[in-house]
């Protein structure tokens, strides 16, 4: 029984250790419980589903994929278009979907192909390819919008008369998801049909890991050159793995962005990655295994944290920077050490692994360290 | 043909567009009214400001530790070097010497730290050294919040506490190295002997290391791991050293940068520091896991070059200032086609 405590502790350290910062610092925060209820329903409805779209390449074995941030450049396509044709509502939302959807299957293709050129280091190379993306991104939105891609609103465009402006308002889409069936319980504002679109994704997950093709995926995630020999095209599922996280991410940023009603034109998806993928984290998932329990619990933890460490550090020292540093410290923080973990684990896999080639079993020559060779 | 063939595939595509770019840069500039001696002025400025901390990569990408995204914390060490060395009221060329000595001191302390890490992470480098040094960079803003300064030039006006945001090394070291022996010609064109001489004499001393003895061992390690094994080389040590060198050298090159760019920039200045060093050595030649000086001096020309160049010709054809754009597609393309190019090495 004790073992199994013990366990339970060590397979939930982070959750843990992050269910404790949050309980010194909300009465530190000195944030009224109401307010965190209501805005963590909020946030749960407006980042779930972009924490999601990061579960299927974990699975496939190409670890955290930091080119989710391409899905959330094509989403945002998508919507600058609608407010351009001034379509509205949930018609307008739905179209920005359906227009971000090719444009995410491409840059998924292209991340998926070229993260199998650089396998064994594929989040270095989404990480950077969602930095390269972003600079042609910024050349289509800032220099081919309204030049060479017309644009028929002109308070779209920058003074100079081509470009995005800085800010585009989502006035007709404005949480127009979130507020489709209304629901308030003891004053508080539940988007009940964003949380259903939640629902009918993750069962998506689930079901899709059960299939053929998730099985593959599953199979490759764990030994590639085992699963290429058992006849799985290895390629072709870690690109797919790849496209269905991008296109997710794409619809996730567009539920993200109406929620929140603007969008930073050059902004807004940068740093989407690193906070979904450090929410997954914080939830206690790690490089190779994630559950939509860990997305669930990591968003409320993540943005929990989010919510009171400015304050917390205003109450504390007299700086709300500080809190703004903490909170940017943890994401950082937790992203370097689960990946530390991780190489850890396996770099001493390997080591014992080698150890028990060379005679001997792993245990032991682990205590006979040195002396073995 | 097939010769051509095989130089397309040495040096790769990317650098030869770079390179023709870059030309083409410096043969319009005169037809479009864009004053080539100031530019060429410049472009050498701007080597001598970013030179050693390109010459930084070097040593963890010969010990096959990667590119070393984690400059940030040698960045920051030099940064505890100027503020300090400013605090303790050092003015002029003891200032700066003060800072170099501070600066070595952190930056051998974190490079113990780091070094420690990354033997254990073997294979996953490059990711964790990004966030290591994201990690960092904010874990510091957050003391650069508290720490204890005192001195008025560095610490915000209005009684707050904590550091100011950008501090001016006018008064202290403002230039030492970029005005030492400084060559004027006319009025635009300005050599900075003595930056460009210390990034030569550091180059000098990396080159005689790679000479010696443990030089050797630590290429041989990046090259062929198992050969140096099999050869009695203690891996982790070499790796180790190249850290902690790697470290060192950031926080000297941050240094050098400061007092040509004249300003100290803390809390988040240094988040993105290693990457304009990183695209640079690339665009020289370096590979993930080899690299020579010849790469460090043609990288820091080629991405200088193109940095100085690129917004003055833009601005005076199109009138449109893209550069922003074009640096961060050609930074990171580069870095991109390093990643996923197949290394000659060992697997």
């Amino acid at each position: 029984m004790s073992s199994r405590l013990r366990n339970f502790f060590i397979d939930n350290a982070v959750v843990i250790l992050f269910v404790v910062l949050i309980a010194i610092a909300i009465p530190v925060s000195g944030l009224p419980g109401t307010f965190l209820m209501q805005e963590i329903l909020t946030r749960l409805g407006r980042n779930t589903f972009l924490v999601i779209a990061l579960l299927l390449p974990i699975m496939a074995g190409m670890g955290l994929n930091f080119g989710m941030v391409l899905g959330a450049m094509a989403g945002q396509l998508g919507l600058i278009f609608i407010t351009d044709w001034n379509i509205v509502g949930i018609p307008g939302l739905l179209l920005a979907m359906i227009i971000s959807l090719p444009i995410s299957v491409f840059l998924g293709w292209l991340c998926g192909s070229i993260m199998n050129l650089a396998k064994g280091r594929e989040m270095v190379t989404g990480f950077i390819l969602a930095f390269f993306m972003n600079g042609l991104y910024m050349m289509v939105v800032l220099y081919a919008m309204g030049s060479l891609i017309p644009i028929m609103n002109p308070e779209l465009l920058l003074s100079r008369g081509y470009g995005i402006r800085n800010v585009v308002g989502l006035d007709g889409v404005r949480q127009s998801l979130d507020t489709l069936i209304p629901l308030k319980i003891a004053g508080l504002n539940i988007p009940v049909f964003s949380f259903l679109i939640i629902a009918a994704v993750s069962y998506f997950i689930i079901w899709f890991r059960k299939t053929k093709i998730g099985q593959d995926m599953r199979a490759a995630g764990q030994d590639r050159a085992v699963s290429g020999a058992a006849g799985i095209p290895v390629e072709q599922t870690r690109i797919l793995a790849i496209i269905i996280s991008t296109v997710l991410a794409g619809i996730g940023q567009i539920i993200f962005l109406q929620n929140l009603g603007t969008i930073n034109t050059t902004s807004s998806h940068e740093q989407i990655g690193m906070f979904s993928i450090a929410a997954l984290l914080i939830g206690g998932a790690s490089v190779t295994k994630a559950s939509i329990p860990n997305v669930i619990v990591g968003v409320i933890l993540f943005h929990l944290l989010f919510l009171v460490s400015p304050m917390a550090g205003k109450n504390l020292i007299g700086s709300g920077m500080l809190g703004e540093y903490f909170r940017q410290f943890v994401s950082y923080g937790v992203i370097a050490l689960a990946l530390v973990l991780y190489e850890w684990k396996r770099v001493t896999q390997e080591n014992d692994s080698r150890a028990t080639l060379r005679g001997g079993g792993a245990p032991a020559a682990k205590e006979a360290k040195g002396g073995a060779a | 043909m097939d010769s051509m063939k095989r130089f397309v595939a040495d040096f790769g595509l990317p650098r030869i567009i770079i390179t023709l770019y870059l030309f083409a840069l410096f043969f319009a500039a005169p037809f479009v009214g864009v004053n080539l001696p100031a530019s060429i002025s410049d472009t050498m400025i701007r080597i001598g400001m970013n030179g050693i901390m390109v010459l930084a990569l070097v040593p963890m990408i010969q010990s096959g530790c990667g590119l070393n995204f984690g400059l940030s914390l040698g960045v920051i060490a030099g940064l505890l070097g100027a503020t300090i060395s400013i605090e303790m009221g050092y003015v002029g060329a003891w200032g700066f010497v003060a800072a170099i000595l501070i600066s070595q001191a952190f930056g051998a302390v974190f490079g113990y730290g780091y070094g420690k890490l990354l033997n254990r992470v073997k294979g996953g480098e490059m990711m964790i050294a990004t966030y290591v040094g994201f990690s960092s960079v904010m874990i510091m803003s957050i003391a650069w919040l508290i720490l204890p300064f005192k001195d008025p030039t560095m610490i915000w006006g209005y009684g707050g506490t904590g550091l100011r945001t950008t501090i001016s090394v006018e008064g202290f070291w403002r230039h030492i190295l970029d005005d030492f022996l400084v060559i004027q010609i006319g009025e635009n064109f300005k050599f900075p002997t003595g930056a460009i001489l210390v990034f030569a004499a550091m180059s000098f001393l990396i080159w005689v290391f790679f000479h010696l003895k443990i030089g050797t061992a630590i290429t041989a390690v990046g090259s062929n791991p198992t050969y140096a094994r099999a050869s009695g080389i203690n891996i982790d040590r070499m790796r180790f050293v190249s850290v902690m060198m790697s470290t060192m050298l950031g926080a000297l090159g941050i240094i050098v940068f400061q007092q040509s760019f004249g300003f100290i920039q803390l809390y988040e200045g240094p988040l993105y520091m290693a990457f304009p060093a990183v695209a640079a050595i690339l665009i020289g030649g370096a590979g993930v896991n080899k690299a020579t000086l010849t790469n460090v001096f043609i990288g820091a020309a080629l991405y200088q070059g193109i940095l100085t160049m690129t917004p003055s010709i833009f601005n005076a054809v199109l009138k449109v200032d893209m550069s922003d754009v074009i640096r961060i597609i050609v930074s990171n393309g580069m870095i991109l086609y390093a990643l996923t190019r197949k290394t000659k090495v060992a697997k």
